[in-house]
């Protein structure tokens, strides 16, 4: 089902007689079992003030299309939602519901903030049928309780995302990437540790073990960039090897955003949320394939062996995604950390309270 | 602003209560004396006062669980209380209720620089976090105007915002982690060191719930590495229309400051005749603040004076030394309590859409004459965060009611522009019931919906944040149980 206005979706819903699987352009595997409910339909930029940074779409605009349409005012999505199709092998048109719904967000999450801090309101439908909203469309809102977060990476779960208001920022007029080659992954979050600890405002830090390079990114004014990005390659030089790029780049970060690592590579991948300084050790438990470091180490991804419960080998506090497995796999090993019981009971409570009849993608977040 | 009458069942059992929370507590953590709850009467919004059933003061998340559960098998209210700095009648207590100060928690339990976080208990205050990692050169970006003053608990039931969140964010975009302690006394652990929740967001809906969703006694917060410098560059227009369009073209233009202030002539009159710092007698004052190093300052502030100059300002200074930018920014920092000197105020917080600004500016003046009271206007201009402070005399009868009712039309009007009630204050009492303005009955009970999860029994902070009548029959069990 593909509705083409906020109060047919809110129609289906209210209409159903059992589970939907809930979608926008179904690109990034998780949408659930049941019916296909996609918000596909409900397109298009709702209102654009630049000069404020603020931007109104429905649910199912495409990335694509809003990236254009912010490029045009030299302005961008800062939190740089991942494209998951090439690591996923899916195909379709990523919207900007499924960005928010999964909380999407890239490299430059460390510096700028996820996809959740750039949400100002929404507008969604609840199990029940009923059109809600919350926030609104200015930046500074502490008015009533802030479901705006709540529903930022809640998968559609507790209600179907129909308008979203988003906080915009200018496009960065340069980009300069330090790349240093380094021994090992201690020396790799230390460098990235001491680069995200400097004033230089990196906007990425990154670790390919297969290369040995940490990649540290910085972007602004071309001087500043030049600048900035002079002063990390001293800092930086006594940990390997270090070199400095202007001006490209692009290519790269929309690699490690979208871990191009583990394209068409087989096994499982995981996506495992850590402090950054607790990688070094977590990494040697994990007896994984591959592994590909972002945000100075706190993110890791990890291509692992069909089957694998990674979570067994978790020996550090954090949370793991099962974000790539085969169907099999899905059956035995949950797709999100389990909560302990008394933070299981709240999520529990609140799908309760929004979808009473446990039709929005029941069982996809627990 | 009415509140709930007291339960006299509750009241009747005051010594029993007493005599259990004396078992959990430290004899000088139980304030049952008439004459010291009194300290307890009130916030910030000192308007409305009332003293509690009883206060406690517990210096561990321990005590904290004891305490609520306890009150929760009483069925007592409980209101929780950081540094009592608010301006929403957030930690106004009830006659039956308990004033649960978090204020005796103030130790930093970890600082991190290699992975950027410190962990605090809740009861420390907002600005010595940043003296607590000062040493190493970081700080903690929210920086509400009471900082020196407001708890990081109060920060987090806020929401709290500052003059610098245009480029890092409030209190949500900081907040990491947090142990919290449920009504019935269960201790969760909420996030940590790493980034973003593993289920849903809990800890985004718990960050600004106004103390209603449980008492957060220990945090995880970001810190950041300081700029290099700061200078800022003070702009004068002698229109309103003009200083919102320099604004909007700085901002298109794709330089980012960390913040951009903005006063009107009321404010810039009351600042000059308090603090004499200066200031140019015109319609609207700009300060804009920028980051980095000399170059990068002198290259950002070069981009924000030409786009200033194209707009033909009677005024535009630039600091060229830390005194001239600390004389910038003494009329600004001064202005609460330069309105404090010439009247009772009361300070408004409403958001709108930074391209209303004129609109919204206008309306005020015209109302300002139609109820009879001066208003001034400082606000965060590149987040359209205002706050207009309208002058009373709490002595005059009638004053302060009619003070509430042109606030109410200001908070009205930034809704129907397309803002919102509260941009960093939060709704408390204040702004309770005006929230039907903002939000549709559904929306509402949406949010109560989220208060039965994680409150069932509705005794955390019960009578704020909503209209009573809106949760009238949420609150009725607990009184008839009694």
């Amino acid at each position: 089902m593909t509705p083409q206005s906020e109060a047919e979706l809110a129609d289906i819903i209210a209409a159903a007689k059992g589970p939907m699987s809930i979608r926008g352009g179904g690109t990034r595997g998780s949408s659930g079992e049941g019916d296909p409910l996609s918000v596909a339909g409900l397109s298009g930029v709702t209102l654009y003030e630049p000069g404020a940074l603020t931007l109104v779409v429905q649910a199912g605009t495409p990335v694509e299309e809003v990236k254009k349409i912010l490029a045009g005012e030299n302005q961008r999505l800062a939190f740089e939602p991942m494209d998951h199709r090439g690591l996923l092998g899916t195909q379709g048109v990523p919207t900007m519901g499924g960005v928010f719904a999964a909380n999407t967000s890239g490299p430059r999450r460390i510096q700028s903030g996820a996809a959740r801090d750039f949400l100002l309101g929404v507008r969604f439908v609840d199990g029940r049928g009923d059109v809600l909203s919350n926030g609104g469309r200015v930046m500074k809102n502490v008015t009533g309780y802030d479901l705006v977060k709540l529903m930022a990476g809640a998968y559609g779960t507790l209600g179907v995302l129909s308008e979203l208001s988003l906080k915009v920022l200018p496009m960065a007029e340069a980009c300069g990437t330090v790349a240093v080659d380094v021994a090992d992954l201690a020396t790799a979050v230390a460098a990235m540790s001491v680069a995200l600890g400097s004033p230089y405002d990196v906007t990425g830090a990154a670790y390919d073990p297969d290369a040995g390079t940490v990649f540290i990114r910085v972007e602004g004014f071309e001087t500043s960039v030049a600048y900035r990005g002079e002063a990390l390659l001293q800092a930086l030089a006594k940990f390997g090897e270090a070199r400095m790029t202007l001006g490209e780049g692009a290519a790269l970060w929309e690699g490690i955003r979208d871990v191009a690592a583990f394209h068409d590579k087989p096994g499982d991948v995981w996506r495992i949320s850590v402090k950054p300084s607790d990688a070094i050790v977590l990494a040697q438990t994990l007896g994984a394939t591959a592994l590909q470091f972002d945000w100075g180490g706190g993110l890791i991804w990890a291509l692992m062996e069909e089957g694998t419960d990674l979570r067994a080998r978790m020996n550090v506090p954090g949370h793991a995604t099962l974000v790539r497995a085969s169907a099999q796999t899905r059956g035995a090993i949950a797709r999100f950390q389990p909560e302990p019981a008394p933070l299981a009971a709240i999520s529990a409570g609140l799908r309760a309270q929004f979808d009473p009849r446990a039709i929005l993608s029941p069982g996809l977040m627990g | 602003m009415e509140m709930p009458s007291p339960n006299p069942a509750i009241l009747a059992c005051k010594s029993r209560l007493v005599e259990r929370l004396a078992k959990v507590l430290p004899a000088d953590a139980v304030i049952e004396d008439e004459a010291e709850t009194r300290a307890y009467e009130c916030d910030a919004l000192t308007a409305y006062k009332c003293p509690p059933l009883l206060a406690v003061l517990p210096r561990s998340t321990q005590e904290v669980s004891d305490v609520l559960r306890i009150c929760h098998e009483e069925g007592v209210p409980v209101v929780p209380r950081g540094a009592g700095t608010s301006l929403a009648g957030g930690a106004l207590p009830t006659a039956d209720c308990v004033i649960l100060g978090v204020a005796r928690m103030n130790d930093v339990l970890e600082t991190d620089y290699a992975n950027r976080t410190i962990r605090v208990q809740t009861g420390r205050t907002n600005l010595s976090v940043s003296g607590a990692v000062e040493e190493e050169d970081f700080f903690y970006a929210p920086d509400p105007s009471s900082q020196l003053a407001c708890a990081i608990a109060g920060n987090i039931a806020m929401n709290s915002g500052g003059a610098h969140c245009l480029k890092y964010g409030v209190t949500t975009n900081n907040l990491m982690g947090v142990t919290m302690v449920m009504m019935d006394g269960t201790v969760v652990e909420i996030g940590g060191a790493h980034l973003d929740a593993g289920g849903l967001d809990l800890l985004g809906v718990i960050c600004g719930s106004e103390g209603q969703l449980g008492v957060v006694t220990e945090a995880t917060l970001r810190i950041l590495r300081k700029p290099e410098g700061a200078r800022p560059v003070l702009i004068g227009y002698d229109s309103n229309e003009v200083a919102g369009a320099c604004v909007s073209d700085i901002i298109k233009a794709g330089v980012l400051p960390v913040a951009i202030e903005f006063m009107d002539r009321p404010c810039i009159e009351a600042c000059e005749a308090f603090a004499k710092a200066g200031y140019p007698m015109c319609e609207a004052l700009l300060i804009i603040e920028v980051e980095g190093s000399e170059a990068e300052i002198d290259h950002q502030l070069r981009l924000i004076t030409d786009i200033a100059r194209s707009h033909n300002p009677v005024e535009l200074r630039e600091a060229t030394d830390s005194d001239e930018a600390a004389r910038i920014w003494l009329g600004r920092k001064s202005a609460f309590g330069a309105m404090g000197q010439i009247n009772d105020y009361m300070c408004l917080d409403g958001t709108i859409p930074v391209t209303s600004l004129p609109h919204v500016l206008r309306r005020i003046g015209e109302m300002s004459k139609e109820f009879g009271l001066a208003v001034a206007n400082v606000f965060h201009a590149g987040d359209g965060n205002m706050h207009p402070l309208i002058l009373f005399d709490a002595n005059k009868p009638g004053d302060l009611e009619t003070c509430e009712a042109f606030g109410a039309e200001i908070l009205k009007l930034c809704v129907e522009v397309g803002g919102c009630l509260t941009g960093e204050h939060g709704v408390g009492i204040e702004k309770r019931d005006l929230m039907l303005h903002q939000y549709r009955p559904a929306d509402i009970e949406a949010q109560l919906r989220v208060k039965d999860v994680f409150d069932p029994k509705w005794l955390l902070n019960p009578a704020k944040v909503f209209p009573l009548s809106t949760t009238q029959s949420r609150r009725a069990p607990a009184m008839a149980a009694e």
